[in-house]
């Protein structure tokens, strides 16, 4: 019981994180069709960014000024790069962000050098929150949790019940009108692209004192949050949500399940044995495979679902 | 045409400008990750050999020879290493140093051993400064390469050693990257522990993918569930560092048995949450029984701002500097006959190489990570307050281990 709880929680704050940081690539590819290679090296700057603020100002300066600094270094991404690229198409688009991610990753590396940083949690949010039975639940857990849940809220009331919400929804779908309407859907676009940087910040901010700030943490993260964009839908917010969820509890749930093929046999009376043919393949647990649950979902997504589980376009 | 007579040329140039034999560059070339998730550890060893190849040239170590040791980017992969490999060769280097994966270092090794065979008189002599696999001193052996770490079996003697000492443990719990390092870890593990304390029950064993998992909270869940009250772990980089901290988090009170809880970065993660929990068994650690090193310490920290603790890298100049002294050459033939058996005094005390299996035999030491001191943990770690206290040194007859290696020779 205690293992099935504390296992849950670790599965919803991890799907909750990943949430923040798909949130922002989801929206930037649902409204430009844009799918930003460099979105989580905006994560690895947020880090940075609140690392170098939190060691002059405190944590909490770093937590505002952070992702606001991110938001405008990616809005002066989309206006002075991205926006020159996109008469091109969308391979040029995608070799930019894709080229943008490496330019990132050395500049990181000179200015903080290769080691990681030490990027500590602050005092205030130090500490657990709860025991539960004998295992503790860290406060910076549940701050994660809890910033990634008002996050979705305000994108939510943002997207629905403010005007730049609503230009923002119509042009997701029907660029042309919302343009002939007199909206600058350049601008819009630009605003999008540096809030969806800013969200991905926010999640360096958190994620990055929450586990290591060094410059290989966009490459470990680059490619799992591919995976939740494509499962939860292109473009689904709801399903980004979804899909974070999913995949964050499955991925934590399979690490404790150490049932083998062979241990399947096994109580058919069919032992295998260390000699036995093919035995690495037999004896492999779910719980080795754990880490590469994501990308069979994805796979398997792919084949029976292309437009994802709440995806709406490419029917 | 053109090409045979440019290089000719090169090599009269060449043989012009060296005035005699007695003043050579024992030039090595240095091939592991430069790049990518684990460049920091790579980058670290570098500055290491770089450092005490200057302090050995300034000291005139190898007589009038100088050494060199110049890095190559491997990105941690086998595949890489080989064009590397490749590429020194054409530059001519006769000497090469890795460490960094067992993976990597297998397949050098390989390839060395075809190379020598095919281009005698061009031999290439292998330096592995920290690959651990058993195997490359057992049953794949080879008179071309030298191993100045411990493998990973003598570690796991004298950490087993030292815990069957404890009779606090009850039940273990092993944890490893799922390579052929870390399955080499869990096997030894199993075995040692079996022989020396039988009553210790073994109430999990899990293996992860090398580099990937960001959130160690899920296997801590685990290793909670099972009881475990200690945890063996090969882990090294940034994969023991978030095991750690995740166990913190968790209020796990186990304690771990690492192999690498002093390479960078780990020290940074763990910080207070590591104390009087983490324990390694290295070949060396500065806080030791005459800190002995501490110049290095010192010296290294002011010039890299960074911490020495491959130690390796001093074993394998000060035995380069007194094999090429011996054989009166820096011929890598000649260099390895002279290394062979040979005795030299490392930072760890008198230390020898084994003719049977090109396995150095040395003393290993078990230390506990503590708040620093002034006495007996002098030295912290990443300017983080927390150093390694030795608990104790293991004679190197304690973790020898016999071999199956059957060297072939040339002549």
């Amino acid at each position: 019981m205690e293992f099935t709880l504390i296992t849950l929680l670790n599965g919803v704050s991890y799907g909750l994180l990943l949430f923040m940081l798909s949130s922002g690539l989801t929206l930037i590819f649902s409204m430009m069709g844009v799918l930003n290679f460099a979105h989580a090296s905006f994560y690895m700057l947020g880090a940075y960014f609140a690392y170098m603020l939190s060691t002059q100002f405190g944590f909490w300066t770093a937590f505002f000024v952070a992702p606001l600094l991110v938001g405008v270094l990616g809005a002066a991404v989309e206006r002075y790069g991205l926006r020159s690229v996109h008469q091109y198409g969308h391979i040029p688009e995608l070799l930019f962000t894709f080229g943008l991610s490496y330019v990132i990753v050395e500049v990181v590396q000179l200015i903080w050098g290769r080691a990681g940083v030490p990027y500590a949690i602050p005092a205030s949010l130090s500490g657990s929150l709860f025991t539960l039975y004998t295992t503790t639940f860290p406060v910076y857990r549940a701050f994660m949790m809890l910033v990634a849940l008002l996050m979705l809220l305000s994108i939510y009331l943002l997207l629905t019940k403010t005007r730049i919400g609503l230009v923002i929804q119509a042009a997701l779908t029907h660029p042309e009108a919302v343009e002939a309407l007199g909206h600058n859907v350049p601008r819009v676009f630009m605003l999008v692209f540096g809030g969806g940087c800013a969200l991905a910040g926010l999640a360096g901010v958190v994620g990055g004192n929450a586990f290591v700030t060094e410059p290989g943490m966009a490459a470990t993260l680059g490619s799992i949050i591919f995976v939740v964009v494509v499962v939860g839908g292109m473009g689904s917010l709801s399903g980004a949500f979804v899909a974070s969820l999913l995949i964050g509890i499955l991925q934590t749930f399979a690490v404790a399940l150490d049932y083998s093929i062979a241990s399947l046999l096994a109580n058919f009376g069919l032992m295998i044995k260390a000699g036995s043919p093919f035995f690495s393949l037999f004896n492999l647990t779910i719980a080795q495979i754990a880490p590469v649950m994501p990308y069979l979902l994805l796979v398997l997504i792919l084949i029976f679902r292309p437009r994802g589980l709440l995806g709406v376009r490419e029917g | 045409m053109k090409f045979p007579l440019r290089a000719s040329f090169v090599a009269v140039a060449v043989t012009c400008m060296t005035p005699a034999a007695f003043a050579d560059t024992i030039r090595i070339a240095y091939i592991d990750p430069l790049s990518g998730t684990f460049a920091p550890v790579g980058q670290n060893i570098l500055n290491s050999f770089q450092y005490v190849a200057e302090k050995a040239n300034a000291e005139k170590w190898a007589g009038n020879n100088t050494i060199e040791v110049v890095g190559f980017d491997n990105k941690g992969s086998p595949q890489e290493s080989l064009n590397v490999l490749k590429t020194v060769i054409d530059k001519g280097f006769r000497y090469i140093t890795q460490g960094n994966g067992s993976g990597a270092g297998l397949a050098l090794m390989d390839a060395v051993n075809k190379y020598n065979e095919r281009n005698p008189g061009k031999e290439i002599l292998y330096l592995n400064h920290a690959a651990v696999d058993p195997d490359m001193t057992n049953s794949k052996c080879s008179f071309w390469h030298f191993r100045f770490d411990s493998n990973s079996d003598m570690k796991m003697e004298a950490l087993t050693t030292y815990m069957a000492a404890d009779k606090n443990i009850k039940k273990v719990y092993i944890i490893g990257q799922n390579y052929s390092f870390g399955h080499q870890v869990t096997r030894a593990a199993k075995d040692y522990l079996a022989r020396k304390r039988p009553d210790i029950q073994i109430v999990g064993d899990d293996l992860h993918p090398i580099g990937q998992i960001k959130d160690f909270s899920p296997y801590i869940a685990k290793i909670k569930a099972s009881g475990a009250d200690t945890v063996i772990t090969g882990n090294w980089g940034s994969d023991l560092a978030l095991l750690i901290k995740a166990a913190k988090d968790a209020d796990l009170k186990a304690n771990f048995y690492t192999y690498y809880g002093s390479t960078t970065g780990v020290p940074t993660a763990m910080g207070a949450a590591g104390i009087d929990h983490v324990k390694y068994v290295g070949y060396w650690n500065v806080n030791n029984e005459t800190f002995s090193g501490k110049d290095i310490v010192e010296g290294f920290k002011a010039k890299y701002k960074d911490d020495y603790y491959s130690m390796a890298t001093y074993s394998i100049i000060t035995a380069l500097s007194q094999a090429t002294k011996q054989a009166k050459s820096i011929d890598p033939v000649k260099v390895a006959f002279a290394l062979e058996g040979l005795n030299f005094k490392s930072l760890n005390g008198e230390v020898s190489m084994r003719k049977l299996d090109h396995q150095l035999q040395q003393p290993l030491y078990i230390a506990t990570w503590v708040k620093t001191n002034g006495k007996d943990v002098k030295f912290d770690q990443e300017n983080t307050g927390l150093g390694w206290k030795t608990n104790q040194k293991i004679d190197a007859f304690v973790a020898a281990q016999p071999s199956s290696c059957q060297m072939k020779r040339p002549g």
